[in-house]
């Protein structure tokens, strides 16, 4: 056993779980790569490395400098976790429709937090943040939509870590919120092996956004573009509160795999793929665990009630 | 039967304040075309200077996103659900 002389040496290398018994057809092979097994939680803590450690590395980010960053929540809990062990006060600007225990996990880690309203989702975030970056040049604004270590730390670790441990892919699965999963994943797989289908799944997250003035005011992360993520995606999809919050219960019940509810978003889309095609292998990201989605009642409370209070927060 | 066209908070306005149309069309640019030939205010707020989907517009088709379909000529059944979005972020 290796003894590990920081949290952060913690990160990555997650286990891939056969889950193949929720594939609804004998076919095709769906397996589960369980981000949540990071220390923080989530995917999250693999940017959040990445963009802290390549910021020092440029000497944009110096001893004690304040970290600023507008996050849904697992970024921000993944940037506090590991700025609260290199000395680093951060700032995280959150819509105020997250769940109450990623509010939870940030106030846990030492986070000062900004809330914006929450009928603005995370756009409301992003431009607060910016803004305030903006007036605070002696900020650090790392800023995970645009900031190229996000999908550089899926195409150097998460995808490796997949095509060796599943050389047989066919399909990937996540979902998109910054995109920097499905760019720096599926780039990677693509390039090693172009047949890969790279397919996202989203909440119907705009529909929930009542703030917004105008569609001037939409939002496609310059990450996404960069990348070339309209030639890169194959196929993109919604997933709804009430499907996911079902994938996320059969989760438990055919596996025991206690998987947060934008997992259950992303089984939902492999279940769709799996019926679609003859054979095949699919993985998916399993985000992050239930935890922090406990307050929904997601796993407890009758459908009607888990799909009514999921609809109001911000789970991807 | 038409298909069901959902519009975002965002968009209502500019359709008399609906927010659900029927409308005919076999493909999303013919749906797309009504709309705007119904509703003019719609036309620079759904589609870009070349006639394409707005950026920050997403279309989807029973909940799949056209531009990974076959865009605006993407076949729509009749009673298939177009759902109208802005783009917004995560993560």
């Amino acid at each position: 056993m290796t003894v590990y002389r920081g949290i952060d040496e913690l990160i990555g290398e997650t286990p891939i779980l056969d889950v193949s018994q929720l594939s609804p057809n004998p076919n095709v092979q769906i397996f589960a790569k369980l981000e949540g097994s990071n220390p923080a939680g989530s995917v999250k803590d693999r940017i959040a490395k990445a963009m802290i450690n390549d910021a020092e590395a440029r000497g944009l980010l110096t001893p004690g400098q304040t970290i600023i960053e507008p996050s849904s929540g697992n970024t921000g809990i993944a940037m506090a976790m590991i700025a609260s062990q290199r000395g680093y006060p951060i700032i995280v600007v959150v819509p105020e429709s997250v769940s109450v225990e990623r509010r939870q996990l940030l106030e846990i880690f030492g986070a000062e937090i900004i809330f914006t309203p929450g009928e603005q989702g995370s756009n409301g975030s992003v431009r607060v943040a910016r803004q305030m970056a903006d007036e605070n040049p002696d900020w650090a604004f790392l800023y995970q939509y645009g900031n190229d270590s996000n999908p550089r730390a899926h195409y150097e670790t998460t995808g490796p870590e997949i095509l060796r441990d599943v050389p047989d892919i066919s399909h990937f699965v996540a979902g998109l919120g910054t995109s920097g999963t499905l760019m720096g994943v599926g780039s990677y797989l693509k390039e090693i092996k172009k047949s890969v289908q790279i397919w996202a799944v989203e909440p119907p997250s705009g529909e929930n956004v009542e703030g917004l003035r105008s569609l001037d005011d939409g939002f496609v992360p310059p990450v996404f573009e960069r990348w070339g993520g309209q030639d890169l995606l194959d196929r993109k999809m919604i997933v709804r509160p009430r499907e996911s919050i079902e994938c996320a219960r059969l989760l438990v019940k055919e596996a025991g795999l206690f998987a947060g509810i934008s997992s259950g978003a992303a089984l939902a889309g492999c279940r769709k793929a799996a019926a679609r095609i003859e054979s095949g292998v699919i993985v998916f990201v399993v985000c992050d665990y239930g935890w922090k989605y406990l307050s929904t009642g997601a796993w407890t409370s009758d459908l009607d009630s888990a799909t009514a209070s999921t609809e109001k927060i911000i789970y991807f | 039967m038409p298909a069901i066209v959902r519009l975002p908070t965002v968009l209502r306005p500019h359709a008399n304040g609906e927010a659900r149309l029927d409308v005919n069309g076999e493909t999303v640019g013919e749906i797309i075309d009504e709309i705007v030939r119904k509703f003019p205010g719609m036309e620079t707020n759904l589609l870009g200077e070349d006639g394409s989907l707005h950026r920050f517009v997403n279309v989807y088709v029973n909940d799949e996103d056209v531009r990974y379909l076959d865009k605006m000529d993407t076949t729509v059944a009749d009673g298939d659900e177009l759902s109208i979005l802005p783009a917004v972020a995560g993560g």
